[in-house]
């Protein structure tokens, strides 16, 4: 049985999958509830300064992106940080942190940038005994209005500034929450990392709007007729997220450095690839919010059973095992061909393939009287555009063809060498191959 | 019915089974089911369910449509093919035509509803009030139909939208055709046939005349004179007889007028239908007049059916509602006698084999009891205007032209088509354009 103990930055849970600093996490009942359904760890939802709480709206918070059957792909929110006292927060967090001390707990803040705000707050913290802090350098709606959350996260130089203060005052690990509302993700991350930060964690949500009401022209979810940008986070924001993920893994400047993966995470799998691309751990919102808790249950025995079956023992065993397999388009072997091939005991003749393909692609599969498709090789690009509109899974397969034979498409011999476009012969910067 | 004859009776249920009983077979698709249903479609390449369609309705359009959230517009691509549209939505056996190729029947065996989803844009654009055609300019022409079934109808319409002037004749005192007189309640409620052609009549331009026969009323060579154009749908008014011996008992009346009387009746309550029914036959007709008879009450219901199962035109699908309803199937077995004599009449029936497609009896035979005996073994012309015949139906070709210059024939009473509604729409539809064009001089 694999051993899903996770070890992050030095704080211990008893499996990878932390729920994230959002509604869940806002209050002793849900966390309590939370850690009692078996999640391993929880990021407390944000706390502001002492003095007058934030004050929410009083409409709608929520917009979605629907899939079939109302399925939820893409969430979107416009809430603020914690709305509650933060003394009553920091007395919750002792006690549940007291009550259940093989959990991780982590404690979001977000005050203004102002060292003695920091200070003032980081000493509070400590004394909860919470794990850890994140800084909530992410929110990208409300709160960045007033200069906080998206907005300095969105500056490297204060960043930096603001982590320094953090390692300065305070003893335990500091993860640092990037925004994806900016056009490179390596520059937060690496100015994180100058500040002393232990980790970062990303994504947050991501600026959005999700509906505009057709018949009162007002974006949704909407407040007495006006709405306005929300975060996005959910199944539909995963892509982007782990794109980023792989970019800090990779990029020099922040390689090697912990991170904690946020967006989308719906399932274990989920879970598993965000971490094959260099994730200790990942954080959960949408999906709880989606289903309850007890999701987490199918993540633990799913990640449980895929690693048994992988042979994998521990977590670390397969953290970060899809960065070398991470690379830079230019470094793609353009010595490799493959075609489509159409499996046809499993072909339902639909013709989906041959519209894609006719349509929009390289008029690549033939159509025959009788609905029999087949894929044209001297036009086939294997641009899998065919396999991804099929609507049976594994029907269209990508099939690599063997060196030494002819490309029917090039009319060339394949080449078993590698070969990439910084040496093509097409590429005017080319260097010669050595 | 004056007299009353042991073990018919009416009010064998309350009026509350009854009402349920003759509800709507299939119930229209809730609002989340609509969503669901229609997003199971893959939108095919050239779809093999367009291609079984009769009328050629574009299915993964309207479908799309649908999941868009504009059934109106889906229901505009459904009437723009075929205007009765919500009638065969309705009495389609869909599952012999596009639900039986959609990939998803072949590959899973669970087609994409279409039915049921072509009835949810249907109804909704009809629950509207929305006729959504407008006739074009007058072209000055007139035509007469004869028939208000699903050919005739569909013929007027089409006719009338390309700025044709149309007289429907009917010889019955509504217009409809089957679609009123002769389809199974349950598939046609809350009077579904007349509202529609109030639907279907309201793009103007139509004049209905009720009560007009052709061959009593109607005189073709009249019509040719009177109008530039005639297209007859009349259908096939005569019952086929069945020479058994006994079946002159009055116990023995054919199951066409059994469902004309049951679709008329404000009171089903009133209907009387015995306690052991046999229905003669192996078609639509047979099924609905056998089912029917289970709803009203009668305790035992059989389906004598003279060849086998596969042999039969009713559906796999209508064979398996009767037996769900609890009608018994039988198959291979015809009627020798019906012996009324005794206390309890008896129907004798016989096994028979297929021999290089006839039937033969193999000599065995066994005895059931009937107190009610339907005959259900097909209808036939019975006004042929005096016009060339093929197989005992009006000859034409393939858009409705008979061999009578000015005079096209569509729906049951014509050559070629399956007696479906939907091949009568498609019919009235090819020989209104067909009418339309040589009338404006063209092909």
């Amino acid at each position: 049985m694999a051993d899903l103990t996770t070890d992050f930055l030095g704080i211990k849970s008893p499996n990878p999958f932390w729920l994230a600093s959002a509604p869940p996490t806002d209050k002793e009942y849900n966390v309590r509830r939370a850690f009692d359904a078996g999640w391993g760890g929880v990021v407390w939802k944000t706390l502001g300064s002492e003095g007058p709480p934030v004050v929410n709206v009083n409409g709608p918070r929520y917009g979605v992106i629907r899939g079939a059957d109302r399925r939820v792909l893409g969430l979107n929110n416009i809430e603020l940080i914690t709305d509650r006292p933060l003394e009553v927060n920091l007395e919750e967090i002792t006690r549940v942190k007291k009550d259940y001390p093989n959990h991780a707990m982590i404690v979001s803040i977000m005050v203004p940038c102002e060292e003695q705000a920091w200070k003032d707050i980081l000493e509070k913290v400590e004394a909860t005994g919470a794990d850890g802090i994140e800084l909530n350098f992410g929110c990208p709606h409300g709160m960045s209005e007033r200069g906080m959350g998206a907005a300095v996260g969105q500056v490297p130089e204060y960043i930096e500034m603001v982590t320094r203060w953090c390692k300065q005052y305070y003893s335990k690990p500091v993860i640092v929450k990037l925004t994806p509302n900016i056009t490179d993700i390596r520059l937060p991350a690496a100015a994180a990392r100058r500040g002393g930060a232990d980790a970062v964690s990303l994504i947050n949500t991501i600026n959005s709007i999700v509906s505009v009401n057709l018949d009162t022209m007002s974006p949704e979810p909407s407040i007495d007729g006006k709405g306005t940008h929300g975060g996005y986070c959910g199944p539909a924001v995963k892509p982007i997220a782990m794109s980023m993920v792989s970019e800090i893994a990779r990029a020099p400047e922040t390689a090697g450095m912990p991170i904690s993966g946020i967006g989308g995470v719906t399932t274990w799998r989920d879970a598993a690839e965000y971490m094959t691309l260099g994730c200790g751990n990942v954080q959960v919102c949408t999906a709880a919010m989606t289903y309850g808790f007890k999701i987490v249950q199918e993540m633990i025995s799913g990640l449980s059973q895929w690693m048994d079956e992988k042979g994998h023992t521990s977590i670390q065993d397969f953290v970060g095992a899809a960065i070398p397999n991470t690379t830079d388009w230019k470094y793609l072997n353009l010595n490799y061909v493959a075609k489509a091939e159409i499996n046809q005991a499993d072909c339902i003749s639909c013709g989906r393939c041959y519209a894609a393909c006719e349509d929009t692609s390289h008029q690549a599969i033939a159509m025959s009287e009788d609905r029999t498709f087949s894929v044209i090789d001297a036009e086939c690009v294997a641009c899998n555009l065919c396999v991804e509109v099929c609507p049976v899974e594994n029907c269209i397969t990508m099939v690599p063809q063997e060196a030494g034979t002819v490309d029917q498409r090039t009319g060339k011999t394949i080449s078993e060498e590698y070969g990439n476009w910084t040496t093509h012969p097409n590429n005017p910067g080319a260097v010669a191959a050595e | 019915m004056g007299h009353k004859i042991s073990g018919i009776t009416a009010e064998r249920l309350s009026s509350d089974e009854l009402a349920q009983n003759f509800s709507d077979l299939h119930t229209p698709l809730q609002p989340h089911e609509v969503r669901v249903a229609a997003d199971r479609c893959y939108f095919c390449h050239d779809a093999p369910c367009v291609a079984a369609c009769p009328t050629d309705i574009d299915i993964p359009l309207f479908i799309r449509q649908i999941s868009t959230g504009t059934p109106e517009a889906a229901a505009k691509t459904i009437f723009d093919m075929n205007i009765l549209g919500g009638m065969c939505a309705r009495v389609c056996p869909t599952e012999e035509l596009c639900e039986q190729v959609c990939v998803r029947e072949v590959s899973e065996g669970k087609p994409v509803e279409i039915g049921r989803l072509q009835r949810h844009a249907t109804d909704t654009l009809m629950a509207k009030g929305i006729h959504p055609f407008s006739r074009a300019a007058q072209t000055g022409k007139t035509v007469a139909v004869v028939g208000a079934g699903p050919a005739g109808l569909s013929c007027a319409h089409r006719l009338a939208l390309l700025g044709n002037d149309v007289t429907i004749y009917d010889a019955r005192p509504k217009a409809g055709g089957l679609n009123e007189y002769g389809i199974a309640a349950y598939k046609t409620t809350n009077d579904f046939a007349a509202r529609e052609i109030e639907w279907l009549l309201s793009i103007g331009g139509i004049t209905l005349e009720n009560g007009k026969a052709l061959g009593n009323d109607l005189a073709l060579e009249d019509l040719i004179g009177k109008f530039d154009a005639v297209f007859l749908a009349v259908g096939l008014g005569g019952v086929n007889a069945l020479e058994v011996a006994g079946f002159g008992s009055e116990r023995v009346s054919n199951a066409v007028d059994f469902i004309e009387t049951l679709r008329q009746t404000p009171d089903l309550g009133t209907l009387e239908v015995g306690r052991h029914v046999v229905v003669i036959g192996g078609g639509m007709t047979a099924v609905d007049t056998a089912v029917q008879s289970k709803l009203l009450g009668a305790e035992q219901v059989t389906i004598a059916y003279r060849r086998d199962r596969n042999a039969m035109s009713a559906s796999r699908y209508e064979q398996d509602l009767a037996a769900q309803q609890g009608v018994k199937l039988l198959f291979n077995m015809q009627p020798i006698e019906f012996d009324t004599t005794g206390d309890t009449p008896m129907l004798e029936l016989g096994y028979s084999t297929v021999n290089n497609g006839k039937v033969e009896a193999t000599g065995e035979t066994i005895r059931i009891m009937a107190d009610q005996i339907f005959c259900a073994i097909g209808q036939r012309l019975t006004t042929d205007a005096g016009l060339a015949l093929e197989g005992q139906k009006i000859r034409v070709n393939e858009v409705g032209r008979t061999g009578l210059t000015g005079v096209w024939a569509g729906g049951d009473c014509a050559l070629g088509g399956n007696d479906l509604t939907v091949t009568a729409v498609a019919e009235g539809r090819d020989a209104a354009i067909d009418i339309h064009n040589t009338l404006m001089g063209g092909a």
